[in-house]
């Protein structure tokens, strides 16, 4: 599984990189990134399927 | 009230007033029986010319568009801005970045992101849990208490303050004039309200002056020394913005964490459940910020146009009321419910698009200590039943007395 932020659609509301520290970071503007190119390590696709349901940008994207 | 200028609403549809008590008592039904009836946004002839569009669809459309919809008039007030006297026009507006449009938005708040980015934020987090053990150690042993009153609305002040680098004793005037600004709207322009607006300026022009003759690491005088487009802030730009951190953290910070005790206080099961569970806090945080979204904001229209069957003229108010789309049963599953551990929520309390609320990452830092340290000090609390929940009216909502009894303390 590989998760993805859209950097044009990112507002920095901050909620992947709360509930989901393992996979996004942010930069000092306080806007997200995925870590680690994306891929999710086995274990954590929940979290990324949360984070995915709490960006109220619709920012986030998912490759199963 | 407004009822003093425009008199009580005859009928939701074609008549609202969201600034009457009426609307801050039964928005969540005004909205219900709107749509119902096929209504999905009013109108209003107050205030010029008003727009409540009440679907979570439209208000992100609209929050989008900014080249049909302008941020110049983020409040609503009688006049509109252009009528405002010595007015900053769009793009940059007088207290930006709330009040700019792009580009020069993106440049405005560019500049301010870093101090409110997480990494900086989360430092705060002991200072904060040390202000609202504070407030409750004030409290002394009392079992009657106000947690209104006495809690939620110092918080936000106190750490704004110290962020900007105002006299954190100084809050009970900050609140006077964000009532002003906020709660004012429908009121009259008295001699008395002039008075109020001049003495927020004079004691701003004060302190400004004062971090220029004595630069510190705060706010003001990051602000002082900050630049945009190659130059150094105008004047005006800097106080603008400082009028903005000081009035948009307050209430609605404030409105925030009095919305949640206010719910936990009349939720038993629900308040047991995050004694039990602190580690439930955040997501409940969340769901507070969704069923109960503190802020409305507003927009002004560019040009006349039409928007969804209805025809909207250049200059009329459209307010955008996040916390009717956030109720909104198209995009939320059981959207009256509040549900403390709803695990899908992308509520919009924070705004959508490019003004997301620059504060955002404080604000929940100071709901979340402040219902975590209220739980753990008062484990059992519930509403006063011989006194009143008071409400604020207005874009901002929450409340304003929170007559408690303290059943158990820790
Ligand atoms: C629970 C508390 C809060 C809520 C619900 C809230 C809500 C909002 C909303 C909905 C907006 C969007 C405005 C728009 O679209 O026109 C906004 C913008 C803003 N908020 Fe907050 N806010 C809160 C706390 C704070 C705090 C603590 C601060 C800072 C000290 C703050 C500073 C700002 C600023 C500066 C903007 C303008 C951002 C821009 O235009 O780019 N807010 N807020």
């Amino acid at each position: 599984m590989r998760v993805h932020v859209d950097p044009s659609k990112c507002q920095g509301h901050n909620r992947c990189y709360a509930l989901a520290p393992e996979l996004f970071d942010v930069d000092d503007y306080g806007n997200a990134f995925e870590r680690n190119d994306g891929v999710v390590p086995a274990g954590l696709e929940d979290k990324a399927r949360l984070a995915l349901a709490n960006c109220p940008e619709f920012a986030i994207s998912i490759e199963e | 009230m407004s009822e003093t200028v425009y008199g009580p609403v005859t009928d939701w549809a074609t008549d609202f007033d969201h600034g009457s008590p009426a609307y801050a008592a039964n928005q969540h039904k005004i909205w219900e029986d709107l749509k119902n009836s096929g209504c999905p946004i009013a109108h209003t002839d107050r205030y010029g010319g008003t727009w409540l569009p009440l679907t979570h669809e439209m208000v992100h459309s609209i929050a989008y568009d900014t080249d049909h919809f302008s941020s110049e008039g983020p409040v609503v007030g009688q006049l509109k801005p252009s009528e405002v006297p010595d007015r900053i026009g769009a793009p940059i507006g007088p207290v930006p970045p709330i009040s700019s449009d792009p580009p020069f938005h993106n440049e405005a708040r560019r500049l301010l992101l870093p101090a409110f980015s997480p990494k900086m934020i989360d430092p705060w987090r002991d200072e904060v849990i040390e202000i609202c053990n504070k407030l409750i150690d004030d409290m002394g042993d009392a079992d009657h208490i106000d947690a209104a009153l006495q809690y939620s609305q110092h918080i936000p002040v106190m750490v704004i303050a110290r962020m900007l680098g105002l006299p954190v004793e100084d809050g009970d005037r900050f609140r006077g004039w964000v009532n002003l600004v906020l709660s004012g709207i429908g009121e009259e322009r008295t001699e008395e309200r002039m008075q109020k607006f001049m003495e927020f300026n004079e004691y701003l022009a004060y302190h400004v002056n004062d971090h220029k003759e004595n630069p510190r690491e705060d706010l003001i005088s990051f602000l002082l020394n900050a630049e945009i487009f190659g130059e150094k802030l105008s004047l005006e730009h800097a106080v603008g913005t400082v009028i903005l951190l000081l009035i948009a953290g307050i209430d609605t910070t404030w409105s925030g964490i009095g919305s949640s005790l206010w719910h936990l206080a009349t939720n038993s099961v629900d308040r047991r459940r995050l004694v039990e569970n602190p580690d439930m806090i955040p997501t409940a945080v969340e769901e507070f910020l969704r069923a109960y979204a503190p802020v409305t904001m507003a927009r002004v229209v560019k040009e006349d146009m039409e928007f969804h069957g209805v025809q909207m003229k250049k200059e009329d108010w459209v307010l955008l009321p996040f916390p009717a789309a956030n109720r909104d049963d198209k995009q939320f599953a059981n959207a009256h419910e509040v549900v403390i551990d709803r695990e899908e929520n992308r509520h919009a309390a924070f705004g959508l698009g490019i003004h997301r609320c620059l504060g955002s990452n404080l604000a929940r830092l100071e709901m979340n200590v402040a219902v975590e340290v209220f739980l753990q000090r008062f484990p059992d609390f519930s509403v006063d039943a011989n006194e009143m929940v008071t409400w604020s009216t207005g874009q901002v909502r929450g409340p304003r007395t929170l007559p408690f009894v303290v059943n158990a303390r820790a």
